[in-house]
């Protein structure tokens, strides 16, 4: 098997597995950051949801062959002890119900905040567009506006 | 509710190392109201574990999949205890037989459990203050708890918790501790963020998914395509050549690849190949609908209610209102898909992961590999959602067998698509409403519902209301499988009656809020037959949202449609505010007013509420099972489609009436109503009533 070495969370790691392995597993099996869930497998949902160069992606579909040297953050990167202003707000708001897909939704909401520091109603529509089971939506937003007055 | 209580047989008191009290209770509760989800109702129990540096350790014993019970059912021992919420270590309880019900399921964990375990906080601060008064030599009366310390009011001096935990330890057990009046109350009814809110936003909670042991294999099953095919043969060849795939295992009527990673054994598992073959009828949904038109249409069933004579009032209408409703198969999509971990030597066994009935797996498990109860270990993390899937336990028995076939730790990952395929769904259902009309009145109600497995049911509102009234319910035999899905029954029941009521509004020319009020009235002042339902509460609610939405003055540009519904004890009312961008719905804003007697966590209880809501409009626009013989079509969520936050309500106000009743249940009432509120404010905007699910479907 091919060995791969990848910057994730400003850290050099390295993997030695199949080259179409996506991302999502190499970072939840082999480097064991567990915090990036696993919820369709087909780019659908966003649980899975990383930043590569500072952009949301959909790690359940990038084979661990296509990242090269693009640096990765996840969940436990985005802040060095949970105080990202979305991680403060989405306590603050107490956002969670199950609990699954919120890493996804806030990477995805911190990768619009990055691009977009006062998003409006109608930006969060477009750019926030991962599946929330327990329907979280409304206590999202808020937090989102919230930690947007904040940065 | 009624508890029966035995305190001093089943109470319990030690003392920790290092100093400190462990007090274990458990209680016989013969507790009628909670739905059988298969589990013993017996004898619930919660621990307190008292430190001497006075942190305190509260076991949550039920499953957290969402619900918010892994906060609010401790809040309720805190409270009692006396302590400071900020002071309160919260853990989850193992599966163990002194832990009573620890299944979730119903609405009925804060509704069954909320006197124990006041009763269980009550105890051990009685207790204590037992023990401040001997340390002090002082009568009890004169001593009180209050954040975590007694005090002596008459001196004003205080011993923290943590410095009477190992004298109280050595007290007998009080048979009657008072319990706080309410008026008291510091925790209960306050606005308290979930117990892992930190952890979850920092991606450090762990759920099933999450599990890593030593020596585990991941695996994954390949199970049959469509239901009616069984296993016929099976060639691993290819299988056995993938980089990371140790073992293959053949059960009954799937085979499991078993690997170092998940991708691995996910490409072990795709890579067998499979012979199924057609053991049973392969059947489509269209064929369903089409057995439920003619059903639907038998008017010779006997009813599941009959109040009068429903056919006489045809004579005696000026108009009679004749339509169907069809609502689809749905899947739960529960975010996580299912997983479990299992550990089966030759006679002890770890289960671990999630489900909604840790007990009745167990049982199954002891049966199916016959191993004693006790020495099978069960326990669950946090959950990805339940919404009623795992009530089964497919996913733990599967692991548990493949564990012991294996002879090896394992940890069994479902795909999507596995799930999808897999699911005990929420059954496809048609109904046939007819009313008679006069003038200006509703003169009788014929409802016929037929659904896949079990009929419908026939007591709610507008039963009792009205003189003549039948309701008929039909089951529907197939082989696909069915199970319980937020709020069963209800969820849909609400959507199709509470729509009708629309329609004869709009034929009666009544205003729905009214129109409603007056049905309660009459159901209070003349009931006919039995009453499943208290008006009075009833008209709480509609008045309550009425007054929230400032019913009546619709804001301009928007249309609202209004529904209420009473399930799992709790009476829900709702106002859905929408708007049209191109011809499709926009809600802008729910009003949602409950009573579900005391509420326990302010903060967790709106969320159930917004989070109900939400689920009900997504469940009501997008996403519907179709099989094709036996098959599901829409594989995974490019076809099964979930609301996004572009068609999720802008905000939802929540407000619980006042009440001083024991909570009642909270985690499925405000679902049902939502989608006749929504379809009513769809006609109210396009004069086109939606009388099939998804909506979405209707609207293009």
């Amino acid at each position: 098997m091919p060995k791969y070495t990848l910057s994730v969370n400003g850290q050099t790691m390295t993997a030695e597995v199949d080259e179409d392995t996506p991302l999502l597993w190499v970072l939840r099996d082999h480097l064991n950051l567990l915090g990036t869930k696993f919820g369709c497998g087909v780019a659908q949902c966003g649980a899975c949801t990383v930043h590569m160069n500072g952009n949301a992606i959909r790690s359940c579909v990038l084979p661990i062959s296509a990242v090269s040297d693009n640096e990765i953050v996840t969940i436990e990167g985005l802040s060095k002890t949970g105080d990202h202003p979305l991680q403060i707000a989405w306590e603050e708001n107490d956002v969670s119900q199950c609990g699954y897909c919120q890493a996804g939704q806030i990477m995805a909401a911190a990768a619009l905040l990055s691009r977009n520091p006062t998003p409006s109603d109608e930006d969060i529509d477009r750019s926030m567009t991962n599946i929330c089971r327990c329907g979280t939506h409304v206590r999202i937003r808020k937090a989102i506006h919230s930690a947007s007055e904040k940065i | 509710m009624k508890s029966t209580i035995s305190r001093r047989n089943f109470m319990k008191v030690s003392a920790i190392s290092g100093g400190g009290m462990l007090l274990s209770f458990s209680f016989l509760n013969a507790n009628a109201n909670l739905k059988q989800t298969g589990e013993n109702l017996f004898s619930p129990n919660a621990y307190i574990s008292l430190n001497s540096d006075g942190k305190v350790v509260i076991m949550a014993p039920n499953p957290e999949i969402g619900q918010g019970v892994k906060t609010s059912l401790p809040m309720i021992i805190a409270e009692e205890l006396g302590i400071n919420w900020r002071d309160v270590k919260v853990e989850f309880a193992p599966l163990k037989d002194e832990f009573g019900r620890q299944s979730v399921g119903g609405s009925g964990s804060i509704r069954g459990r909320f006197n124990e375990l006041r009763i269980v906080g009550a105890t051990a601060r009685e207790m204590l203050t037992t023990a401040a008064a001997q340390t002090w030599g002082v009568p009890v009366s004169e001593c009180y708890a209050e954040n975590g310390k007694i005090k002596h009011s008459p001196t004003g001096k205080s011993l923290n918790y943590g410095m009477l935990a190992s004298k109280a330890a050595e007290l007998a057990i009080p048979s009657s501790p008072k319990l706080k009046d309410p008026k008291d109350f510091k925790i209960i009814g306050t606005r308290v963020n979930d117990v892992d809110a930190s952890k979850i936003t920092s991606g450090q909670a762990l759920f099933g998914i999450d599990t890593r042991r030593e020596g585990m294999l991941f695996a994954m099953v390949s199970r049959p395509p469509a239901y009616g095919k069984k296993l016929k043969s099976v060639d691993d060849a290819e299988t056995l050549k993938v980089n990371g795939v140790k073992k293959v295992i053949k059960l009954e009527n799937s085979v499991a690849v078993l690997a170092t990673s998940t991708w691995s054994a996910k490409k072990g598992r795709d890579a067998l190949i499979i012979e199924w073959e057609a053991a049973e009828k392969l059947e489509s949904s269209s064929a369903h609908f089409a057995s439920f038109e003619k059903m639907v249409m038998d008017e010779n069933v006997e009813p599941a209610r009959n109040d009068g004579d429903f056919e006489t009032t045809k004579s005696q209408a000026s108009k009679v209102l004749d339509v169907t409703y069809e609502i689809p198969t749905l899947s739960h999509g529960q975010m996580e898909p299912l997983n479990f971990f299992a550990d089966v030597k030759e006679h002890q066994v770890e289960l671990y992961g999630p489900t909604q009935v840790p007990g009745s797996l167990r049982a199954q498990v002891s049966k199916k590999l016959n191993i004693p109860e006790e020495n099978i270990k069960v326990a669950t993390p946090r959950q990805g959602g339940g919404f009623g899937r795992k009530l089964m336990t497919d996913n733990g028995v599967e692991a548990a067998l493949i564990s012991a076939a294996a002879k090896s730790p394992v940890q069994v990952q479902w795909t999507r698509e596995d799930d999808m395929q897999n699911d005990f769904y929420r059954p496809a259902e048609m109904y046939r409403f007819q009313a008679t009309l006069s003038e200006n009145e509703l003169l009788g109600w014929y409802q016929s519902g037929v659904a896949i497995g079990r009929g419908a049911r026939g007591n709610s509102y507008v039963a009792g209301a009205l003189d003549n009234y039948r309701g008929i319910g039909q089951g529907y035999e197939s082989n696909t499988p069915i199970g319980w899905w937020r709020a069963p029954g209800a969820c849909t029941l609400a959507y199709v009656a509470e729509s009708f009521m629309d329609e004869i509004c709009v034929e009666l020319k009544k205003d729905p809020v009214a129109f409603r009020l007056e049905i309660f009235d009459k159901a209070k002042v003349n009931p006919v037959g039995r009453l499943s339902y208290d008006p009075d509460k009833y008209k709480g609610v509609v008045e309550h949202v009425a007054k929230m939405s400032n019913w009546g003055n619709t804001p301009k540009g928007i249309f609202r449609g209004f529904s209420t519904w009473y399930s799992f004890g709790s009476y829900v009312a709702e106002v859905v505010d929408i708007e049209l961008v191109n011809g499709k719905p926009r809600v802008v804003k729910v009003y949602c007013a409950v009573n579900c007697g005391r509420v326990i966590n302010r903060s967790g209880a709106e969320n159930q509420v917004q989070g109900a809501i939400v689920d009900g409009i997504c469940h009501a626009m997008f996403p519907k099972v179709t099989f094709v013989n036996g098959a599901v079509e829409e594989t995974n969520f490019h076809a099964y489609k979930f609301l996004r936050m572009k068609d999720a309500p802008l905000d939802i106000e929540v407000d619980f009436v006042d009440s001083d009743e024991a909570p009642a249940g909270l985690g499925e009432p405000a679902l049902p109503p939502v989608a006749a509120a929504l379809s009513n404010a769809i006609f109210a905007a396009t004069g086109k009533r939606i009388r099939k699910m998804p909506f979405n479907e209707q609207l293009t």
